[in-house]
């Protein structure tokens, strides 16, 4: 088992010992609840919108291969390039590549959880080109040197205090004195400081949330706007993007857009949603020289091929995540994964070796929650219970519990041996505490003793107890 | 029926009565509820020796072979009866949603799983939905909040038939809870495994339900109502927990789940 697997139990730990992140995880959840179900009620036709995106991104993963090579030429037509990228290693290589072709210092970024994948900015770093985060979530972490710990709220797990504090320490040439405890000020500090770093930056790199193959187009869906400045300021503006993103037609983008928003922010839809079509024409004063698409598979195809291609559908909303009871006790951070919460517990495993996230698939209580909010309604719980059917074929993977739920399943196979069994047990749980009516501590189930009392069985069991009684019908 | 013949099938369906491992070893008491609702509801109830476990802790372990061994021996066990019921909307998910999945590709149990399948229910949507029961006719006295089970919630669409039953009981204060579909931290063997995860959903669950003022939360699983109740009992909180059954039946009068004698 790799050491993400090993800590997991001390990481939840951690955080649930945590005050603020619990806080913050009950307000994300609370309101998120709150909003959504005020969504839905406002809209009755959202299940059909649902299915409609559903349809829409399962027909484009069909064609996959073939939308792609649309959507290069299209690319191409409009003056742009297109890079592909097997792998990390060479999406990491390209992206530098290109910074370096621009003489870059430093790129200016906005939000993409495929550059977390691909860990972009620490090859930026090693190149000697400066990332600079510009969506604040995003902007705030990289301060704080701390990943993402929700899809679409990459920070948040902190609270304004925090993020002061980050701001205090890293904007030194500010007066010390200054006001930051409200989120305006935080906004304007940052606007500040980052608007500087927009107008010097040699390179933007964004992700994409759908790329268009009819016309070559990209979409970023933002509410901060910084995407925008992101790719119209710098000479060179590099997208990378996972190859599942590509979408025949600007109206199947549209059926993915009417409920992203709804289910990422419970929004009708967001600030900015931006269709960037190539680079400048010769005759626009503004906007990008050169425009790169770098398309990275990073285990897609392979995953397509599989039992796990379901999951490819996702379209990173994080509704899953912030409705999630495993991730509202624990938060992001806990499962040491770039996609934490229920379509992690799937993606991290399906993309890289379930031996790399053995526990991930393994920490939900099945709740469904998770596929019911899905938008593009990714069957999560059946996805995460294959993955332990996986685990537990495998030898090599450690699964708790592995050898007592054989032994229950043989018994429960026989029951001439369950019955006797079973009586026994009884017998001795009620010695152990009948007259209380609960068990502080049991050594074999301290798993449950550990935070419970256990319920002394009532006596007997049911199916003799009827028997004896006399009351099972004559055949 | 005029007595004279063998009981067949008639108008009287005969029900099967799977009363769950949890309830035969936990709580019979529910098992008798169970029984006795199916029974005033005019089903002959019967039920058979050989049931033990429906396989969902294999099933969610990822352990198919042993779960598909468990799912052919209860569809032998239950395959002749014109219904089967149990008092756990997991344990029903089991048999009507994921047997027919765990056996799509065994030539020989297939349709039979997806036989018994199509007439296998939880106990209080069959009360309604193929029963007809309108209002139990029982007394109980108090306030209670109902907290819905994922699996029956989610793979069985059950939530309006407790609560129209619940509505019916004289003398009982329904209160809602505004996170009665989240999930109470049970999840089988997940709150074994992942104590301290679980504990946490639970205290949430228990907090919801506190503040509500219900001093009882009924649910249609044992799982959650023992994972409520032992969690609330370990925090000294004062919360009975029992099934919606043992409250349908009229047979609420022994002592909550957890409590002493």
């Amino acid at each position: 088992m790799n050491s993400a697997a090993r800590g997991f139990p001390e990481r939840a730990a951690a955080a649930l010992a945590d005050p603020v992140l619990g806080a913050a995880l009950d307000k994300l959840q609370g309101e998120f609840r709150r909003d959504r179900g005020a969504m839905l009620s406002r809209m009755p036709e959202f299940e059909a919108l649902r299915d409609r995106a559903m349809t829409v991104r399962n027909y484009a993963l069909a064609d996959m291969d073939g939308l792609l090579e649309q959507f290069e030429r299209n690319v191409i037509a409009t003056g742009g390039t297109v890079h592909w990228c097997r792998d990390a290693e060479e999406a990491r290589a390209t992206v530098t590549r290109l910074c370096r072709e621009a003489d870059a210092k430093t790129a200016v970024k906005s939000k993409s959880m495929l550059s977390e994948e691909i860990a972009l900015n620490d090859a930026l770093v090693d190149a000697g080109i400066e990332p600079v985060e510009t969506d604040l979530g995003e902007y705030i972490l990289q301060l704080r040197r701390e990943t993402p710990s929700h899809i679409v709220m990459p920070a948040i797990h902190l609270n304004a205090g925090q993020i002061g504090d980050a701001f205090r320490k890293s904007h030194s040439d500010r007066d010390s004195g200054r006001d930051l405890s409200n989120a305006d000020a935080l906004l304007a500090e940052a606007r500040a400081t980052l608007r500087r770093r927009f107008l010097d930056a040699d390179v933007g790199i964004t992700g994409a949330n759908a790329l268009i193959a009819e016309t070559g187009s990209i979409l970023l869906v933002t509410n901060e706007g910084n995407a925008d400045l992101v790719h119209t300021l710098p000479k060179t503006h590099i997208a990378v993007v996972g190859i599942e993103k590509v979408l025949p037609t600007l109206s199947d983008a549209m059926a993915v857009v009417r409920v992203l928003a709804r289910s990422a922010t419970a929004q009708e839809i967001t600030s900015y949603t931006t269709l960037v079509s190539g680079p400048a024409r010769t005759d626009e004063a503004d906007g990008p020289r050169a425009f790169h698409v770098v398309l990275v598979d990073n285990g897609r195809s392979k995953m397509l091929a599989g039992p796990y291609a379901d999951a490819l559908r996702c379209i990173r909303c994080g509704a899953c995540q912030s409705l999630c009871p495993v991730y509202g006790a624990i938060g992001g951070h806990a499962y040491d994964a770039v996609y934490a919460g229920p379509i992690g517990a799937v993606l991290t495993p399906a993309l890289g070796g379930l031996e790399r996230a053995p526990h991930l698939p393994q920490a939900s209580s099945f709740c469904g929650q998770c596929e019911d909010v899905c938008p593009v309604r990714v069957p999560l719980p059946a996805l995460m219970r294959r993955l332990r059917e996986d685990s537990f074929r495998r030898p090599d993977i450690a699964v708790a519990g592995r050898r007592l739920t054989r032994f229950w399943s043989w018994a429960a196979r026989r029951p001439a041996l369950y019955r006797p069994g079973l009586r026994l047990g009884l017998a001795m749980l009620r010695l152990l505490g009948a007259h209380r009516g609960a068990i502080r501590s049991l050594p074999f189930i301290s798993g449950w003793t550990g935070a419970r009392d256990f319920p002394v069985p009532e006596g007997g069991s049911f199916v003799e107890k009827w028997h004896a009684s006399g009351r099972e019908p004559k055949r | 029926m005029d007595g004279t013949q063998e009981p067949d099938n008639g108008d009287v369906p005969r029900v099967g009565l799977f009363a769950t491992c949890l309830v035969d070893a936990m709580r019979p008491s529910v098992g008798f509820a169970a029984a006795k609702l199916l029974q005033d509801a005019g089903c002959i109830v019967s039920v058979p020796k050989a049931q033990t476990c429906c396989g969902q802790p294999a099933w969610n372990a990822g352990d198919r072979a042993d779960a598909a061994a468990i799912a052919r021996q209860v569809v032998d066990t239950f395959g002749a009866f014109d219904y089967t019921v149990a008092p756990s909307g997991s344990c029903a998910a089991m048999l009507r949603i994921h047997y027919p999945a765990l056996l799509a590709d065994d030539p020989v149990w297939k349709g039979r799983a997806d036989a018994l399948a199509a007439k296998s229910w939880e106990l209080v949507s069959f009360l309604t939905d193929i029963c007809g029961v309108k209002s139990t006719g029982v007394h109980h006295d108090g306030v209670a909040t109902y907290h819905d089970s994922c699996s029956g919630l989610r793979e069985l669409g059950i939530a309006g038939q407790p609560r129209t039953l619940l509505a019916k009981v004289d003398g009982l204060t329904l209160r809602e809870h505004d996170t009665a579909d989240v999930c109470c931290g049970f999840g089988g063997t997940f709150c074994v495994k992942y104590t301290d995860i679980a504990a946490a959903m639970t205290d949430k669950k228990i907090d919801a339900i506190a503040a509500t003022g219900a001093q009882t939360v009924l649910a249609g699983d044992l799982g959650c109502l023992m994972a409520i109740a032992g969690r609330a009992r370990r925090r000294g909180i004062a919360l009975r927990s029992r099934h919606v059954a043992e409250v349908l039946a009229g047979m609420a009068d022994r002592p909550a789940i957890g409590e002493g004698e």
